[in-house]
């Protein structure tokens, strides 16, 4: 089988001594449900220093509106869902087909948001965002994406993500979701075309940027050295 | 811990040696199928493993030897072929240690290490430019080019080694011999001279003779 060496030792038997000769203890992973939690819980302290500058009035209003209050909730479960298949699909033997479970809250999310786009021809006179605006919600986006996605990363890099673009594309969807649903409560205005497509445009680099330098970040060296 | 696991594997039908080597002889795991020994195994290397998390050499070194068997079966079960599954093996061992952190030992270990196997195995495939052969695939199942003999070769090279005999027979005894000495036996003229007394003249005419009468018979019988 393994060739033969002057030591007397196969190709095999040299490398398992080598890597048992130098075992040190490792701390265990917590389940993908925990690390989840974790990374969301980071979320959250984001979501809370950002809360001070959120004006409760006018996001009670906006909650009120159906598709509005759909796409928050659609956002926030999919980011938790996401931020827990992500975790999932890093564990070696654990399926694939976790990464449906993000879909159906990405649905609902998708789906009301586009909702909004309907309602600037059903109710007109919407408050519809100025250049500025819409500027600044896409630099909020990318601005709370970047710190989410290096900590994700990190995180998922600590275990051994075999699927590395699965993973990643799962870690950039659950960024997204979470910068989106953190937009909420400091969002100036209603959804809109514009606002919508903009969103949409971030949320796509967001979610393309994870997979493509992620999907090298988690690749075959990634995990533990 | 390990003397209870190494308990464990005697009492699955395993080999163990003896001494501070507490190597572990799996080549009967992939002989053994039955839901039992399976279920032992998993629990053994299940037990190696978190103790390996503890940091015992030993039982790391335990489990890494009992999976080298299991790994390269993994692989083979893959497509990987012929050297390459050494290669696999080493790639898939590495992983191992570098996602030891990742391992559940409440959860089963031969999936955790059939994931890391099967990623190795296909990242080899892929460089070496090749794509996993699969056994339920007819087209690349029929154009695989068996080395061995095609069916019936031998059937009919006895068949020919039976007409030639049944000729050499019904040769004359002086033209059969010379054929048997000089053509089959390959003697030299002047051993078969010596060993049937006759003239190494006749011996030739003989020779002649008989392979004329043996192209004759051999073609008519082919006709």
């Amino acid at each position: 089988m393994a060739d033969r060496a002057g030591c007397g030792l196969s190709r095999h038997e040299r490398l398992v001594e080598d890597l048992a000769g130098g075992l040190e203890p490792v701390r265990r992973l917590p389940a993908p449900a925990v690390r989840a939690a974790l990374w969301l819980g980071a979320a959250l302290l984001i979501g809370l220093m950002l809360a001070t500058q959120a004006d409760p009035a006018r996001l009670m209003l906006r909650l009120r509106v159906p598709d509005l209050a759909l796409a928050g909730i659609g956002a926030v479960l999919t980011a938790i869902t996401a931020a827990f298949a992500a975790f999932a699909t890093s564990v070696p033997g654990r399926s694939g087909r976790w990464a449906l479970l993000p879909l159906p809250p990405l649905a609902l999310w998708i789906g009301a948001s586009g909702l909004g786009c309907l309602r600037e021809w059903i109710a007109p006179g919407t408050d519809i965002p100025g250049a500025h605006t819409v500027t600044g919600c896409f630099s909020f986006l990318i601005c709370v994406s970047v710190p989410l996605s290096v900590l994700i990363v990190v995180m998922l890099r600590r275990a051994c993500p075999l699927r590395p673009n699965l993973t990643a594309a799962l870690g950039g969807l659950a960024v997204a979701a979470a910068a989106a649903a953190l937009l909420i409560p400091v969002h100036p205005h209603d959804a809109t075309a514009t606002d919508l497509l903009i969103h949409a445009a971030a949320v796509a680099i967001v979610i393309a940027a994870n997979g493509l330098g992620g999907g090298r970040l988690l690749g075959r060296d990634a995990g533990l050295g | 811990m390990i003397l209870a696991v190494s308990g464990g594997l005697q009492a699955a039908g395993w080999v163990l040696a003896s001494g501070s080597d507490r190597r572990v002889d799996t080549t009967r795991a992939g002989e053994r199928q039955g839901g039992g020994v399976r279920m032992a195994l998993e629990d053994d290397l299940a037990a190696l493993m978190a103790s390996a998390q503890g940091g015992d050499a030993a039982a790391y070194r335990a489990l890494l030897t009992a999976c080298l068997p299991v790994v390269s079966a993994m692989a083979r079960a893959q497509g990987v072929r012929g050297e390459a599954v050494d290669d696999v093996v080493q790639d898939a061992l590495m992983t191992v240690h570098r996602a030891r952190a990742s391992y559940d030992p409440a959860r089963p270990f031969l999936p955790w290490l059939r994931a890391i196997t099967q990623r190795r195995a296909i990242d080899r495939l892929r460089r070496a430019g090749r794509r996993p052969r699969e056994v339920n695939d007819p087209l690349a199942y029929e154009a695989e080019a068996d080395p061995g003999p095609a069916p019936g070769q031998g059937l009919e090279a006895q068949d020919r080694a039976a007409a030639l005999a049944r000729a050499v027979a019904a040769l004359p005894d002086g033209q059969r011999q010379a054929v048997e000495h000089l053509g089959l036996r390959e003697l030299s003229l002047d051993e078969t001279a010596a060993l049937t007394g006759r003239s190494k003249g006749a011996l030739k005419v003989n020779l002649h003779r008989a392979l004329k009468a043996l192209r004759a018979s051999l073609t008519q019988e082919r006709e």
